[in-house]
């Protein structure tokens, strides 16, 4: 029994199959962290991908109960080099292959992954499907072809909370942040909470009244899967809290939204930002952060630290693999996003000051007497 | 932060000849360091008493010294070249030692010089155990409990703690010498007292002994602005108790989740912000409980070390290069990532492969030494598999590891895997000591059906690795039993890491049948490239690794390109002084305009390093490995003699697949190498060799001895290093020793030659074309005939050979040129015995003197032959025969004697790890600074006044010993000797007393040399076996470093030094000064060039 990989352009991989059997499509991208399966997996942002990963070996420590960074797998699809069949750690629960059937994830294994990574290094991320060895590929390729293009799919509505939900703070409760759920990942409420935050997770369709309602000290604007300029309406309400004098904390889909919401352009990138390697700079502080990263969308971004469009804001943090825009703020209201994953989870935890920097904002504006 | 304008020259020091622990790693870092430092426009100073080395190549640093690496003659250079600052972390940890001395004592305040990419504090708090224990605790990691002791009081108390197994490790010491595991009261005093000794500072740390638990190292550089990167993190196959250096080493970390992996990435960024390290590259040691993830930090080195080097090869991130940039202001954003070029030193490597490293031993060297690995470093060198699986990585480095296994393959008998028996509680027993067998003894273990589960709990390995393991064997048993393997298994087997020898042996074929198959079916390897990012960006630098995957990264271009064969892991015998040759050729051939294409498994290297040549491949030195890189590039040709044995053993079968090998025939190799061949060409030239003959059996053996006459040295052909060789005195001997020669070569003969007694040696290094020949050097050995030449001090010019044996040497090489048709370098080693200049050995091939020849007289050698095996001539490259040597140029040989409890009497079977040079204008002088730096620090004027000289010789030295002692008492010595010696130099008044042989009664001479009364020891053994007392009393003096003197030659050429020392103010000269030039490959025009010699 095989399983292969096809791409939009006919490239075909061959391989085995892996987790669950099925026939599947979404845009192939590839990651390069090399560790963090389990997270990558559960990342909602993933939603509608087939995720390819660099690093050769995955499974080698299995899976467990800690590190989902939501209820489930979310990824359309998963792409190995080669699946351990024997995970080795103390808190393993169970096999990669078992996890992924069991979640009725179709993979696929034994996969030239870095032929895969060089092929949509040189022509971008593409539409692409997998499908078991028996498929006839001519057929899948049509089906392939159906599916629509990342650009203009709103995903978010997709991976969001259908209810709104509490993350209580950890220890004593300081502040209560309200949190648009574009796909948000556990590790995000989490570092809130351990700073003192409740935290209400609010569904992607909640609009300014149901933010205002909760009276929140500060509104934090998640990751999410498919292209900000589908979500809109999310643009606007940031921007009429935010008016507000209402501390906003934006973190990848969420970042774009707050650069749209202030007039900025959006774009797709060739082939995205996923891994663990990415360095940043921080440029009030000149210190580089090296950082998590999961998009392929990105904001537009101008002369220093200028955002075309949006006069109001300006860069703060840059990619330093390509200059894109990795950070914005604000001009004179406390809002701050960035581009990638200082929740880290998987990837490095370089960035974790930016929640006390939030934080420190809802302080502030307590302190103001608002 | 752009780079610092207020320096102008900077000093770095290299770390002095290879030790155990200390080895060519350091001169890749140093070499990348300087060429880093002058690219950026600085005056560059460099200390090394290592003429091995490239970093001591003229044209590298601006100025050059070779000297010794102590903080006096550290300080001498100073004073000469006022340098604005010192990098003392590429010089492993002697240079950190000279850079914390020279602190300490306020020789760099004195003179103005800074200390950078460390501070003194930095590398206190990370040296200094307690302090590192207290700076832990600050930031809230744990260490291994316990505490330091500086008697064995404390220690005793502290083990009350900590329990056992107790580790107990020396403060700053290098590879954990000293170190140990204790399990009990008594090994645990026994340690304790060894590593009170073995540390400067006469203190112990004891720790828990964590053993079993998983050990990790991360790579840690920072910049001076706090920016922080783990460039590498590494997973020992191994775990606690075994050192790093002589574990199996995995990268990336396997086994760790992304939280457990970021927790430790954020314990490693804390550690070096608070230790402090400024500007630069630091490894931090980790220690995990496998049951429950409790991490404990274990050490920190602040500095470039063996596993920085290792993690550079691995990743393509340049360690070395990058920490000399920073610690001159850079900060990592302002550095390219120099593999893709188009994004920053700012990011941390993501690897799509995996690479394993394996360490190799040298037991058979040390045949009584305890091969249980440990606390403290054993292994001589290592080698480094990059492949796209665990499987296929752990397969390539068995093969590149060349111990005569193509893989993961078990050994012929139960013995060569180190096992009595195959029963599982034999192996299980076997298993639970960790030895270099152990990887075998698990294939044994798991063919035999012991489960992973017992062989976890036997070794502590992680079982994910077992499991890796056992597919290799499942994948090996399927292939076995299929009925007739096509050519999609024969692909399945090789994306496995399958060799063809592999192949061949599980199904009862030969090797080159499968490779026949194999290359009809069009299975062949694709290379990948080590890009730094896992495929993200496009790769600059064309550095390879072979796979079985898709896709072929490598093109072959249109160019004229030559392959350079490399020298495979570090062993004894062979060693730097290979890889310089090689390194030195594909410099000459890049200049020449050739593509050179560089082929090597040593992740040590500089020939290694990804900008060396035009093209890299990282891969095993096997011919398979080989014929396939040949097969994909077409070069002109391949070059084997530069690299020591391991090539030179291809070239047969390279020849056989029609590859051209470049420069001297593989038939005049054999005809050198083949004992019978070798006989008939010198009857042809008229070359005297010692009576000899050729035995294929003991009974020949025998006969071939009764008729030239004992002694006889004795040897297989075809070996290194005088692998196996010896000299015997009679037919007991003779028969113990054959059963042992056949095993260690048994595709060859033994050879038999009548030993030369008291005769000197002399090496000759030599040039052709084919045409003319040149001499580069005649070295004279220090040593009597008997003692490897890789072992024995020699000095150039020679001083004792008359200048008809001179010439007659020179007459003999030029004539074995031009019949063995040499292209490119020879090595001749003749002995001179009453008048006559014997022949002992031609080697058609670069040998271990090329790097001191040419630091000696500043003509390079190996970069010549190159050029001329590329086919040009001596004449039109101008080569001057015989330069000049400005002054006395001395080698000495360095010894692991300090580690392996063995005789430290020497012999043919050559036991060095490397070697020192001391230059100056005299010969005493050259031999003293040789001496220091090689460790064998001669008594100074300090301890003239209370360490007396013991003297205990055989009666045939007597003689010769008298005047050198009346010489050592005219320097002010008081002399002891034992009751012979003394009786014959009271007899010609000499004044000296009575010293004890052990069992004469105490205080004897071990009790003299323990107390710390002897200075210097000259004791030469007792007729052909050396006695107990003997044999304690050098041990004693190894323990207690004292220099002992086992030959009248060498005591007399240490007597010179001592009256050098005594009547000649300490001078260094740089070499580029010493040799009037600075760039390689221009003679001075007053040299005669070209020319037969």
């Amino acid at each position: 029994m095989t399983a292969y990989i096809l791409l939009e352009d006919g490239r075909r991989f061959d391989g085995l199959p892996l987790g669950a059997r099925g026939e599947v499509v979404g845009e192939v991208v590839f990651n390069t962290a090399m560790t963090g399966y389990q997270e990558v997996l559960t990342d909602p942002s993933y939603a509608g991908q087939l995720v390819a990963m660099t690093c050769p070996l995955i499974g080698n420590y299995g899976v467990n109960d800690e590190d989902e960074e939501s209820a489930r797998p979310q990824v359309s699809g998963f792409i190995v080099r080669e699946s351990a069949r024997a995970p080795s750690s103390w808190r393993s629960r169970a096999t990669l292959e078992e996890y992924l059937a069991g979640h009725g994830v179709v993979g696929v294994r034994d996969v030239d992954t870095r032929a895969l990574t060089r092929h949509i290094r040189s022509a971008g991320a593409m539409r692409g499907g997998i499908a078991p060895g028996d498929v006839p590929a001519e057929a899948f390729l049509d089906r392939i072809l159906d599916q629509p293009r990342m650009e203009g799919l709103n995903l978010a509505g997709d991976v969001s909370t259908g209810e709104p939900y509490v993350v209580p703070a950890v220890g004593e409760e300081r502040y209560h942040v309200a949190a648009f759920d574009f796909g948000v990942k556990a590790s995000s409420p989490r570092l809130l909470s351990a700073r003192g935050c409740r935290v209400t997770v609010l569904p992607a369709a909640a609009g300014t009244a149901d933010v205002l309602a909760l009276d929140p000290d500060g509104l934090f604007v998640s990751n999410g899967p498919g292209d900000p300029a589908a979500v809109e309406r999310a643009a606007e309400t940031i921007r009429e809290v935010a008016a507000r004098g209402v501390p906003v904390f934006g973190i990848c889909l969420g970042h774009q939204l707050i650069a749209r919401a202030y007039g900025g352009e959006t774009y797709k990138l060739p082939f995205g930002h996923h891994g663990g390697n990415h360095p940043v700079i921080n440029h009030a502080r000149g210190a580089v952060e090296i950082t998590s990263q999961n998009h392929g969308f990105a904001v537009e971004g101008g002369e220093e630290s200028q955002v075309p469009g949006a006069p109001d804001l300006r860069v703060t943090h840059r990619n330093l693999y390509d200059g894109t825009v990795a950070g914005v703020a604000h001009r004179s209201l406390p809002v701050m996003a960035v581009q990638y994953h200082p929740e880290a989870a998987p990837g490095p935890r370089d960035s974790r000051y930016l929640f006390d920097d939030f934080v420190s904002l809802l302080a502030a504006r307590r302190g103001a007497g608002s | 932060m752009p780079k610092r304008g207020d320096l102008e020259s900077i000093l770095i020091l290299g770390s002095g000849p290879i030790v155990i622990g200390q080895a060519c790693e350091f001169d890749y870092s140093g070499t990348q360091a300087v060429r880093a430092l002058k690219e950026e426009g600085y005056r560059v100073v460099l200390v090394n008493s290592n003429p091995a080395t490239i970093m001591t190549d003229p044209d590298l640093a601006h100025r050059t010294y070779i000297e010794p690496l102590t903080p006096e003659w550290v300080t001498h250079v100073i004073e000469r070249e006022r340098p604005d600052a010192l990098l003392p972390t590429m010089g492993g940890q002697t240079a950190l030692n000279i850079a914390m001395d020279l602190d300490a004592d306020g020789s760099l305040t004195k003179h103005g010089v800074e200390l950078i990419g460390a501070n003194a504090r930095s590398i206190r708090m990370a040296e200094d155990r307690e302090e590192f224990a207290a700076a832990m605790d600050r930031i809230g990691l744990a260490v291994p409990h316990g505490g330091f002791a500086r008697n064995i009081e404390d220690a005793r108390r502290i083990v009350a703690d900590t329990g056992y197994p107790a580790i107990v490790r020396p403060s700053f010491t290098l590879g954990g010498t000293g170190g140990g595991t204790a399990y009990n009261l008594a090994e645990f005093e026994t340690q304790v007292r060894k590593g009170l000794a073995a540390s400067r500072i006469g203190e112990v740390l004891i720790d828990r002994g964590v053993l079993g638990w998983k050990e990790y190292e991360l790579e840690v550089v920072r910049d001076g602005a706090d920016n922080v990167i783990v460039v590498c993190s590494i997973e020992n196959f191994d775990p606690m108790g075994v050192h790093t250096g002589d574990s199996v080493t995995v990268a990336p970390a396997q086994t760790l989740s992304d939280a457990e992996y970021q927790t430790m990435r954020d314990a490693a960024i804390a550690i070096i912000r608070e230790i402090g390290v400024e500007a630069g590259g630091c490894n931090i040691q980790f220690a995990v409980d496998p049951a429950n993830g409790e991490m404990l930090v274990v050490e920190m080195n602040p500095r470039v070390s063996r596993s920085s080097a290792l993690a550079s090869k691995a990743t393509g991130f340049p360690i070395a290069r990058v920490g000399a940039k920073l610690a001159v202001g850079y900060r990592l954003d302002e550095l390219p990532n120099d593999i893709t070029r188009t994004t920053p030193a700012s990011f941390e490597p993501a690897l799509d492969y995996v690479v394993v490293k394996f360490p190799r031993f040298a037991f058979e060297k040390f045949p009584s030494e305890d091969d249980t690995l440990g606390v403290q470093m054993k292994a001589v060198g290592e080698t480094m598999a990059i492949g796209r699986t665990f499987r296929s990585a752990w397969q390539k480095g068995l093969r590149g590891l060349e111990v005569g296994r193509p893989g993961w393959v078990t050994g012929e008998s139960l013995q060569d895997d180190g096992l009595e028996s195959d029963s599982t509680e034999a192996l299980l027993r076997a298993l639970r000591r960790p030895t270099t067998a152990r990887k075998y003894q698990l294939k044994r273990a798991m063919e035999a059906g012991v489960p992973i589960e017992l062989l976890h709990r036997a070794t502590g390995i992680d079982p994910w690795f077992l499991d890796q393991l056992s597919q290799i064997l499942e994948t090996e048993r399927w292939y076995g039993e299929l009925p007739d393997p096509g050519p999609e298994d024969l692909r399945r087997m090789k994306r496995e890491g399958f060799s063809d020898a592999q192949l061949a042996a599980l199904r009862g074929e030969d090797e080159r049948a499968v490779r026949e198959r194999r290359w009809a079916w069009g299975v062949r390897p694709t290379y990948n490239v080590v890009d730094t990012c896992a495929g993200e960006f496009p790769a600059e630098t064309p550095y390879y690794y072979s796979s079985y995957e898709s896709e072929d990264e490598s093109r072959s271009s249109d160019r004229r390109k030559i392959v350079i064969l490399g020298s495979g892991p570090n062993r004894i015998g062979q060693g730097i002084e290979f890889d310089y040759c090689c390194v030195q050729a594909v410099l000459a051939l890049r200049e020449a305009g050739f593509e050179t294409i560089m082929v090597n498994s040593n992740p040590e290297t500089v020939s290694t390093d990804f900008d060396v040549s035009d093209k890299l491949y990282f891969e095993p030195l096997t011919l398979e490995d080989v014929a396939e890189i040949v097969k994909l590039e077409k070069p002109e040709g391949v070059i084997v003699q530069l690299g020591g044995q391991t090539p030179l053993n291809l070239a047969q079968g390279l020849e056989e697949l029609g590859v051209p090998v470049l420069g001297t025939s593989v038939d005049a190799i054999d005809r050198a190498e083949d004992r019978r061949r070798f006989e008939r060409v010198c009857r042809r030239i008229g070359a005297r060799v010692p009576d000899n003959g050729t035995a294929r059996s003991e009974a020949e053996a025998l006969e071939v001895a009764r008729s030239v006459g004992f002694p006889v040295l004795v040897r297989p052909s075809y070996v290194l290093g005088g692998r196996a060789m010896e000299i015997v005195y009679d037919e007991e001997s003779l028969k113990d020793y054959f059963a042992r020669a056949v095993r260690a070569s048994p595709d060859h003969p033994v050879l038999i030659d009548r030993f030369l007694e008291d005769a000197f040696e002399a090496d000759v290094d030599a040039l052709s074309d084919g045409t003319d020949v040149v001499v580069g050097g005649i070295m004279q050995h220090i040593e009597d005939a008997g003692v490897h030449s890789g072992d024995s001090a020699c000095v150039l010019p020679p001083y004792l050979l008359s200048p008809a044996q001179l010439d007659e040497m020179r007459g003999l090489t030029r004539r074995f040129a031009l019949e063995l048709n040499v292209v490119g370098l020879l090595n001749v080693q003749y002995a001179v015995k009453d008048g006559q200049v014997y022949v002992l050995e031609v080697n058609p091939r670069a040998s271990r003197t090329v790097p001191f020849v040419g630091k000696a007289t500043g003509v390079p050698l190996a970069r010549l032959a190159a050029r001329v095996m590329a086919g040009e001539t001596l004449a039109e490259l101008g080569v001057p025969s015989e330069p000049p040597v400005n002054g006395v140029a001395v080698k000495e040989a360095v010894f692991p004697f300090n580690r392996f409890d063995v005789d430290t009497l020497l012999g043919p079977e050559m036991r060095s790890t490397g070697e020192a040079m001391g230059v100056d204008d005299s010969f005493g002088m050259a031999f003293a600074k040789a001496q220091v730096s090689a460790g064998n620090s001669l008594p100074g004027a300090r301890e003239r006044a209370t360490k007396r000289v013991i003297v205990t010789v055989n009666d045939a030295d007597k003689p010769t010993v008298t005047p050198l002692v009346r010489r050592l008492a005219d320097l002010g010595f008081s002399v002891w000797a034992t009751r012979g010696t003394r009786e014959y130099l009271r007899e010609l008044g000499v004044a000296c007393e009575r010293v004890y042989k052990v069992g004469e009664g105490r205080p004897n001479i071990v009790d003299r040399i323990v107390s710390g009364e002897a200075g210097l020891l000259v004791n030469t053994p007792l007729g052909k076996k050396s006695q107990y007392d003997d044999y304690a009393m050098r041990r004693a003096a190894i323990a207690f470093r004292v220099p002992y003197l086992t030959t009248m030659s060498a005591t007399s050429a240490a007597v010179d030094a001592l009256t050098a020392i005594r009547t000649r103010r300490p001078e260094v000269l740089s070499i580029q000064e010493r040799i009037g030039r600075g760039g390689a490959g221009e003679p001075s025009s007053d040299v005669p060039s070209g020319g037969p010699a």
